[in-house]
């Protein structure tokens, strides 16, 4: 009756309820298994903590001044909604080519109604994010039915969406929006509580976000223990809430010195919220991790594989309007070019924040921080003055060494498939 | 020359665990057909990799005299170049290639520059294909040819490298009954020109036909030689031969006591889904609750391809017929309603088809019934949890925490996960496909006390298998299929591996 395969002295089965849950406690409290367990999701944090640092350094403290960390978020935000998109796609099995493209014609679109025609601001909105819906059935439509690959499909609607946006635009830049449109990506909302010289209102929200990820931290473990799960250790669960605490904190305190709290990252922090736990917690998000992780056993446990291929697309549509409408505002405008090359710096992110070229890995979160890598990146090359051919040498061997390293850590961990 | 081309003798191959081949000797002779027959298993494939260098010399024990001469061959290159090449049954031609590319691929015409003279290449591909009777153009693309076509294409591309040991791996399996006849008259063409040929079939109408001597495999050791040519060697004569050993009481004791009927097929007929034949033909059959029912097979009966179109049409097309469950007539175009009308199907290749090996044992266990455990799309984590944990008790998986990675379990412990996926979605009526294959004795031990604790709880049970004991030892009924068609129908009690290997080695009636 032994499975001599599974059972190595360390790990057998206890015998009685209680043990397994204390045998884990102990086992899983120890730092080293810890990291090495969640490499793959720890190495990103702490590169972002190791590049962040670099470049505090190499500036002089400059890239961590209140003023340039707004300007990080008010400029890489739409590059960080795309990414949510991105990722999502890229763990289904697939990758989206388009982006960029659909960024400019949803911008284009919002501007030639809003700018030529005169419609109020919020019509321009609703109009790029139906023509964001529209983009993604279509994608969905050929990837999901009509089954062509999507790297093709979305190739297809790069060159197809460019030329549209010409079309729309008829080849001239459309500017400036009125007011309320450019607040979507310039606004702030500060000095409703007041402060001396800095704002309460963005320090009030920045510790409820806090207080928010401790209490649900809290809950999960409470209830994984209560089904005698692993869970780290106490005092590791609660230094992990101190140190996102004391990072969120740090950077609220930055915003609030400076112009207070941006708009568009209560729009980011929205999404990256909802799409985080879409992913984790709905049949919808599941599904794409099993379709993903293997195709053919998901079809045949009946997940219905082209109705979920097709809202990942729809779904990509429409926060790539998101990003349109949050970049046309941003650059108060419209041009034939808007979104340039949007799509890699999207796909970088998703990949350097752990996703699996081959689908089924990958996550919200870790998007997020790869993403963050190449702002920070960027950022501090700028204000260092690298030359614009460096920097993109820079960031093309990060995106080699972060996949190259996701890769090897595979090919070791994977030696049982 | 000596009258005996080949002698390998005492070959033992052991994997980690498993010894596959032990002292196995074979014999022969110059210009003869020699079959090698042996139910799934018993070791003629790895006997054939062992001899074409595929497992290379050195990684087992035994001697191979080839041409009167001992040879220790380190790859198939090593053995294309003494004259021995190997025909799989997957073919290995690359499909938008020509018929000449194919036959000269690795194995290029070159002209004095170093470039390849194509002039050259397609004049001797033309006659190599006249050697074997097809009439095709050497630049016609393999993919325009038919199965039957392409195996010409294989023993074409095996001339063309001087062979003087030709062997074929259940050459006819994907051959209708015109194509094979062609291929066993071009067997018997090519013995006359001095062509020595070993060949693995389960076919034992055509062994019987074509071969001149036969040994006969069985749990990796010789059994017997034949010599088909002196006496009267008859397909029971060889059936017995490869069946004679002992049911081991490795099977848990169970009290049959089958009540009304779950599932019922009818008339259930599949086309292949790319070629031009029928898969599964005209079949019926019932499940009745509390009953485990074997469907017994050789490779390419359509066993896999019957459950997998009854399972939400996920093979084939062209599929007509009826299901019945508990009576009434039901749908299941698509796996969701398959699996709503409560059908599992347990797959085959559990490592490709039936788990996420990179999640883990939590999220594969919900997969197939995931909205069981949410509402409005929202998917209860903890309560997913304690499902996951209680498979892992009642299945006994044994693996740190429901957290663990699927991909990282043995054989065993991911047959369990399978397992308790599909008993998460409460099904009526259980098609497990070969659910022991490759998984170490005591796992099968559980595998099979786990089928029978289902089946005291009342629910139907379709057992696959290509292990005849197994069958035995499991089932109230078992079906026989061969080549797509229903052959027979035996309750337990009559059922005999004789009687069963006779039944599935049946050849087609004539229509």
């Amino acid at each position: 009756m032994t499975d001599i395969k599974s059972s190595s002295p360390g790990q057998r089965p206890p015998a009685d309820g209680a043990a397994p849950a204390l045998a884990l406690h102990t086992g899983i409290s120890d730092p080293r298994t810890l990291i090495m367990r969640n490499l793959r999701q720890s190495g990103i944090f702490v590169a972002l903590v190791i590049i962040v640092a670099l470049f505090a350094v190499l500036t002089d403290g400059v890239s961590l001044s209140p003023g340039n960390i707004t300007n990080i978020v008010l400029q890489y935000s739409y590059i960080l909604v795309l990414a949510i998109g991105m990722v999502i796609v890229i763990i289904g099995g697939h990758i989206d080519l388009s982006v960029g493209s659909v960024v400019a014609l949803t911008g284009a679109v919002s501007a030639v109604l809003v700018i030529q025609q005169g419609y109020p601001w919020w019509l321009g909105v609703l109009a790029a994010l139906a023509v964001g819906l529209a983009v993604g059935a279509w994608h969905g439509f050929w990837v999901a039915y009509a089954g062509i690959p999507a790297f093709i499909v979305t190739l297809a609607g790069m060159l197809l969406f460019r030329g549209l946006t010409l079309r729309v635009l008829d080849n001239i830049s459309l500017s400036p929006f009125p007011g309320e449109y450019q607040q979507i990506a310039a606004g702030f909302l500060n000095g409703l509580l007041g402060g001396q010289g800095f704002d309460a209102f963005t320090l009030l929200i920045g510790a409820v976000a806090v207080a928010g990820y401790a209490v649900g931290g809290f809950r999960t473990r409470v209830a994984r223990i209560r089904y005698q799960q692993p869970v780290e250790s106490f005092p590791l669960f609660v230094a992990r809430v101190v140190l996102v605490g004391a990072v969120v904190m740090y950077f609220a305190w930055q915003l609030a010195n400076a112009r207070g709290l941006p708009i568009v990252l209560i729009v980011l922090a929205v999404l990256v919220l909802a799409y985080g736990l879409l992913t984790r917690r709905t049949v919808f998000g599941r599904q794409v991790y099993a379709i993903g992780g293997n195709l053919p056993a998901a079809m045949l446990s009946g997940v219905k594989v082209k109705t979920v291929n097709f809202w990942v697309f729809v779904n990509m549509g429409f926060l790539s309007a998101v990003a349109g409408i949050i970049y046309s505002s941003r650059s108060n405008g419209a041009q034939p070019a808007a979104g340039n090359m949007f799509e890699l710096d999207a796909i970088a992110a998703a990949f350097i924040g752990g996703a699996a070229v081959t689908g089924g890995v990958g996550t919200v979160v870790g998007a997020m921080v790869g993403g963050l890598i190449m702002a920070v990146m960027s950022n501090g090359m700028q204000l260092m003055g690298v030359d614009q051919s460096m920097q993109s040498v820079v960031k093309g061997l990060v995106l080699l060494v972060a996949v190259a390293f996701d890769v090897y850590n595979k090919r070791r961990a994977g030696s049982a498939r | 020359m000596s009258d005996t081309i080949l002698e390998m003798r005492t070959i033992t191959k052991t994997f980690p665990g498993v010894a596959a081949l032990q002292d196995v000797s074979i014999t022969v002779r110059r210009g003869e057909i020699h079959a090698i027959c042996g139910e799934n298993g018993a070791g003629k494939s790895t006997l054939m990799k062992v001899l074409s260098g595929v497992y290379p010399s050195g990684s087992y024990d035994g001697e191979i005299v080839f041409d009167g001469r001992p040879v220790h061959f380190r790859g198939i290159r090593d053995s294309e170049a003494h004259g021995i090449v190997i025909i799989h049954q997957e073919l290995a031609l690359v499909p938008h290639l020509s018929i000449a590319e194919n036959i000269f691929l690795g194995n290029e015409r070159r002209g004095r520059s170093g470039l390849i003279d194509w002039n050259r290449a397609n004049a001797d591909a033309t006659a190599l294909l006249e050697s074997v009777g097809l009439r095709e153009n050497a630049v016609t693309p393999i993919a325009a040819l038919g199965v039957g076509k392409q195996q010409l294409v294989e023993i074409a591309k095996a001339l063309s490298k001087k062979v003087k040991l030709l062997i074929l791996d259940e050459p006819t399996a994907a051959l209708n009954d015109v194509d094979s006849a062609h291929l066993l008259d071009l067997l018997r063409r090519l013995r006359d020109q001095g062509i020595t040929c070993i060949m693995i079939s389960h076919k034992l109408g055509e062994i019987t036909a074509i071969a001149d001597s036969i040994t006969v495999l069985r749990d990796g050791r010789t059994v017997e030689r034949l010599d088909v040519r002196s006496g009267e060697v008859t397909q029971d004569r060889i059936i017995r031969g490869m069946v004679g050993r002992d049911l081991h009481s490795f099977y848990p004791d169970r009290v049959s006591s089958p009540g009304e009927e779950v599932l019922r097929v009818e008339n259930w007929t599949v086309r292949h889904p790319t070629q031009d034949r029928t898969v599964v033909d005209d079949v019926g059959f019932t499940v009745r609750a509390g009953e485990v029912v074997g469907i017994a097979g050789l490779m390419g009966a359509g066993r896999t391809e019957l459950a997998m179109s009854i399972f939400g049409r996920s093979y084939g097309r062209d599929i007509s017929g009826r299901l019945f469950l508990r009576g009434r007539p039901i749908r299941a175009r698509t796996v969701a309603e398959a699996i709503g009308n409560g059908i599992a199907y347990a797959t085959e290749d559990r490592k490709r088809y039936g788990l996420n090996l990179i999640d883990d044992i939590r999220h594969n266990v919900s997969a197939a019934a995931l909205r069981k455990l949410a509402r409005l799309g929202w998917v209860h984590d903890n309560e997913e949890i304690r499902v996951a944990e209680a498979s892992r008790r009642d299945m006994n998986i044994k693996a740190p925490s429901v957290m663990a990675t699927v991909g990282k379990l043995s054989g065993g412990n991911q047959q369990k996960v399978v397992l308790s996926k599909w008993l998460f979605t409460d099904p009526d009526v259980l098609i497990l496909d070969e659910p022991t294959r490759g998984i170490d004795v005591g796992a099968k031990f559980e595998i099979y006390t786990i089928v029978n604790r289902l089946v005291a709880q009342g629910k139907a049970v379709v057992l696959i298998s290509s292990e005849l004991p197994e069958l035995l030892g499991m089932c109230d009924r078992i079906y026989t299929l061969a080549a797509g068609r229903l052959t027979g129908e035996l309750p337990a009690g009559e059922a005999t591996q004789e009687k069963l290997m006779q039944l599935m080695a049946k050849d087609k009636e004539p229509a």
